[in-house]
């Protein structure tokens, strides 16, 4: 989609992220995904009388964790505020978030566009609080089942500054975002399961318009592709209603992943009035720089710091790099490859990235559930460096390996694949493909260059695709220059 | 066997004068007898009662009793019990059965005291006359045509009367303490955070704070001592160990500077109310006390402040009875909108509607910052009044507890405003988190007075040493109501 000229959007994301603790953020119970509805719903999550929160401070280390990421600011103090709405699926009749003072705040995040630039965008803040349960209206009739196993989910919602200017800038955003969260294993990032999950407002305007134009919020996207598909269809509409003589309604919208399109959902003067106030079940949240130095400290190594490392330690190219720190279980798959297979990091890097990667993708599967391990990697690599057989032959080990067939050692064993490195019998070759052969010799003798490459072929041919390339390569030069 | 204290309830379980069993039998016999008439419980738990009785007997006899084995006890119905009848005198928990027991419950069923039963109260504590409770009126026993105070109206009565030993009860802006003052009773609200809130229905989270009724300083001291102490399950527990509440009673007072908040003995209090408080400070005088005129100068906002603060928590932790999980749910709803609205108009009665509405009104959109906001601010100054006091040599502050006796049902039903003027000197010990007590001090018209205590944060070893001291050298908590004397 191409923004008509003249006319700019801007975009703010509100994301959602599921913390990867093992309890809820107030409460004992499990988080497990898919449990038995409310089997993970204890007093405290049913709102019951009589209960109160207790705060589950790994959240809380998950959330300046990732603020560090992000360079933001941790705050010293961070209040907990009640938001109140009713509805079945919150069971206190409010949520607990945070509101005028929430944990993180001030951070940054670089984002590269498609012309290879980047672009800085401003995260405003990022603050901790509960996820509401579900209501599940599927095998009931004339009324709704309430599932409340989500409720007191840990959450960090994480609010952009509205510095984004197209959809697609919108997605490198949030992909970026999306990578950042899994890497600091604070997140699992599954979107299907709702654990990384977005809400876009975005409002459009004349450019050099001194003014923002009135917002929509489009609630819930849940994959990358929705996200710009629903920024799309707001921009395209929003110009659409205001070049018609039309005003945007401040509202709140719903996407629609089978018609592509966005549909009103509440007016603003129909929200909620939230009435936040601080909880007073719960202490402010202190972090003391002891306490924020210590996490900082434990940071990983995150993806950009990885990607220039990959190109100074390993000479990669830029674009190798980015490829295998996509995310961390493929850049640490490609440094245990390296370490145990003593070959040079660059033929390493051309097998991860294009072999297997290649591979995965066919098979659907990510690096964790790679069929070879990066140990078993390291071997077939070993035996390309150590000239037992050459990259042609490592193919078919490869593909062999794959399909299950064993280790490379053992396929190369059973199909006699070893390289052919014994000079005699690569000259047998060469002497019986130039005897088969006495037109081509003679043309290439006349000055046909171009058919090096036939006797290559085939006295490659003739030794089974075994022989070591470079020698192959000497001895044949050496007989046809007669 | 009704009139013994806690210490010779005590005796006599080790002396084998009466077993547990017997004991428990004894009130219960009581509360059959006279509670008719009172309606101080709204659930009587014979049967656990006596279970607990012949395991607290069978403590006993294997010589692993505590102090506490064997004694009964009445549990205010806002604290939950697992498998009893929880309502908090609403009828939208009328029928909540709660799977869990509050922290004090489990703390006072460990020390191996009795639960004869649950006790009615205000609506979701919110009242000064417990006139606003589903269950009914509770009467005082001193005279049953006046209230016996609110919200822990079913507290004091049967105690008063001799319907159980001791009771817990809860203190958000008085609740204890005016109730004991019109009853003759010793109360104790403790510093916030020192007894667990878990399983305590939240009325004003930053101002619930549980407590004890008894009939003297040191049975509230023993039964106090065993409610108190950190827990994790409550964020706003204090981790702090329990100071020792009962070796420090008998000691002296001599020497101890008593402050006198000259806001607190303006106007307001009626004349025979203000005679016996002279009459105590006398007393205390003589006991070798030092009395100091101070200046609580913001303790006039204190009023407005809390009925801010209050309304707004209560109109937030009573979000939850909506009639979706549990509690009252209205019949033939057609919508959502219509369950919510039926349901919690059905369930409340008025006084806690009309709170939640003021609660809602305050922590509104543009209102916020004027009313809620402002009132924090203010009840910031009214502790730090109270620091001012504490560092400058006072230990102790005295007031009057309540303006005047019990009065009579229906005397300030129809004016919210006069009934919210009865916490006048409650009040502020709940904004400033500090500890507060009341205690008899002699009679106006045949019914009871009381004055107050004030401590600095965690000073209830010290308040309570000062009370007992007090009931050494006078004998009004020793007076019982004629009709239940025998």
């Amino acid at each position: 989609m191409i923004i008509p000229a003249g006319w700019e959007a801007v975009i703010g994301l509100e994301v959602h992220c599921q913390l990867s603790t093992q309890s809820k953020i107030f409460s004992g119970s499990a988080i497990a995904y898919g449990a038995e509805p409310n089997s993970q719903a204890s007093p405290i999550d049913l709102g019951m009388p009589g209960m109160l929160p207790v705060l589950n401070v790994d959240a809380v280390k998950k959330a300046v964790t990732f603020g560090l990421s992000v360079g933001a600011k941790i705050a010293d103090r961070s209040v907990f505020a009640r938001k109140h709405y009713f509805y079945p699926d919150l069971p206190k009749g409010y949520q607990i978030s945070q509101y005028e003072l929430p944990i993180v705040y001030e951070g940054l995040l670089d984002i590269e566009l498609e012309d290879g630039s980047t672009k800085r965008i401003g995260i405003t803040r990022a603050h901790l609080e509960e996820d509401a349960g579900k209501s599940v209206h599927e095998g009931f009739q004339k009324s709704s089942g309430i599932d409340l196993n989500r409720a007191g989910t840990p959450l960090i919602e994480i609010v952009s500054e509205p510095d984004l200017r197209t959809a697609q800038e919108a997605v490198a955003y949030l992909k970026k975002l999306h990578q950042l969260v899994v890497y600091l294993g604070i997140c699992d990032g599954n979107m299907q399961e709702g654990s990384f999950r977005c809400d876009a407002n975005v409002s459009v305007r004349k450019i050099g318009a001194p003014k923002f134009g009135t917002r929509t919020e489009t609630k819930n996207v849940n994959s990358f592709r929705y996200v710009e598909k629903a920024i799309e269809y707001e921009i395209e509409r929003q110009i659409e209603v205001i070049e018609a003589g039309g005003t945007i309604r401040q509202e709140t919208r719903l996407f629609n992943p089978d018609t592509g399109e966005t549909k009103a959902m509440r007016s603003k003067e129909d929200a909620n009035d939230y009435r936040y106030f601080p909880d007073p079940d719960l202490l402010p949240v202190v972090c003391t720089e002891d306490y924020i130095d210590a996490i900082r400290k434990s940071l990983p190594e995150l993806p950009e710091a990885k990607r220039g490392r990959f190109v100074a330690e390993f000479g990669l190219s830029d674009y190798d790099a980015k490829t295998l720190t996509s995310s961390r279980e493929l850049a640490a798959y490609y440094e245990a490859v390296v370490a145990a297979s003593g070959a040079e990091a660059k033929l390493c890097a051309n097998w991860v990235a294009t072999d297997l990667l290649g591979a995965l993708n066919k098979m659907s599967k990510g690096i964790e559930e790679s069929p070879i391990s990066a140990e078993a990697f390291a071997a077939l690599l070993k035996r390309i460096a150590d000239k037992t057989i050459n990259g042609k032959i490592a193919k078919d080990v490869f593909e062999a390996m794959v399909a299950g067939e064993g280790t490379a050692d053992e396929i190369i064993k059973a199909k006699g694949l070893v390289q052919v490195t014994d000079e005699s019998a690569i000259i047998a070759a060469i002497d019986d493909v130039i005897a088969k052969n006495p037109q081509q010799l003679a043309d290439y003798r006349g000055g046909k260059d171009k058919l090096y490459g036939f006797f290559v072929g085939q006295a490659m041919k003739a030794t089974q695709g075994k022989a070591n390339p470079d020698a192959l390569n000497r001895l044949l030069k050496e007989r046809l220059a007669g | 066997m009704h009139k013994h204290s806690i210490a010779e309830l005590a005796a006599g379980l080790r002396g084998k004068k009466f077993s547990s069993r017997e004991l428990t039998q004894h009130f219960l016999k009581r509360i059959d007898a006279h509670d008719g008439a009172l309606n101080s419980y709204v659930t009587i738990t014979a049967e656990r009662a006596l279970k607990q009785a012949d395991a607290a007997d069978a403590e006993l006899a294997a010589g692993n009793a505590g102090l506490l084995t064997g004694i009964p006890i009445g549990q205010k119905d806002i604290f939950c019990t697992q498998g009893v009848r929880t309502a908090c005198g609403s009828k939208m928990l009328d029928t909540f059965i709660a799977p869990y027991d509050a922290t004090i419950v489990e703390k006072l069923d460990a020390a191996g005291m009795v639960m004869l039963g649950k006790l009615n109260m205000d609506e979701f504590a919110m009242g000064s006359s417990n006139e606003t409770s589903f269950y009914g009126p509770v009467c005082n026993p001193w005279d049953k045509t006046r209230v016996p105070g609110g919200s822990s109206g079913g507290s004091v009565a049967c105690v008063a009367a001799g319907l159980a030993p001791v009771a817990t009860a809860t203190d958000t802006g008085g609740s204890i303490r005016q109730p004991a003052a019109l009853t003759n009773l010793t109360g104790i609200k403790p510093t916030y955070g020192r007894v667990s809130r878990y399983g305590m229905i939240a009325f004003a989270s930053s101002l619930d704070q549980a407590g004890v009724v008894a009939r003297s300083a040191e049975d509230a001291a023993h039964v106090l001592q065993a409610m108190s102490g950190f827990d994790a399950k409550d964020s706003t527990s204090v981790e702090r160990p329990v100071d020792d509440l009962v070796t420090g009673l008998n000691t002296s007072i001599r020497g101890l500077t008593i402050g006198l908040p000259k806001e607190y003995f303006a106007d307001g209090m009626s004349a025979g109310v203000r005679e016996r408080i002279e009459q105590a400070i006398a007393t205390l005088t003589k006991l070798g006390a030092n009395f100091k005129e101070i200046s609580l100068p913001n303790s006039p906002l204190s009023v407005p402040t809390y009925y801010v603060v209050a309304p707004a928590e209560a109109s937030s932790n009573l979000a939850r009875f909506d009639g979706v999980r549990y509690g009252h749910r209205a019949e033939g709803a057609k919508s959502l909108e219509e369950l919510y609205k039926r349901s919690r108009g059905e369930g409340f009665g008025a006084e806690v509607q009309r709170r939640i509405m003021i609660g809602t009104y305050v922590l509104s959109h543009g209102y916020y910052d004027a009313y809620y906001l402002q009132a924090q601010k203010v009840r910031r100054l009214i502790y730090d009044d109270f620091k001012r006091a504490f560092a400058d040599g006072i230990d102790l502050v005295l007031s009057p507890t309540a303006t005047d006796v019990a009065f009579k049902f229906g005397h300030n039903s129809d004016d919210p405003v006069a009934m919210y003027l009865n916490d006048i000197y409650t009040i502020a010990a709940n904004l400033a988190g500090i500890p507060a007590m009341s205690l008899p001090c002699g009679f106006v018209d045949g019914l009871p007075t009381g004055f107050q205590l004030m401590g600095n944060f965690f000073a209830e070893a010290r308040m309570l040493n000062v009370a007992h001291q007090y009931q050494q050298a006078t004998d009004f908590h020793t007076k019982w109501p004629t009709e239940y004397a025998s």
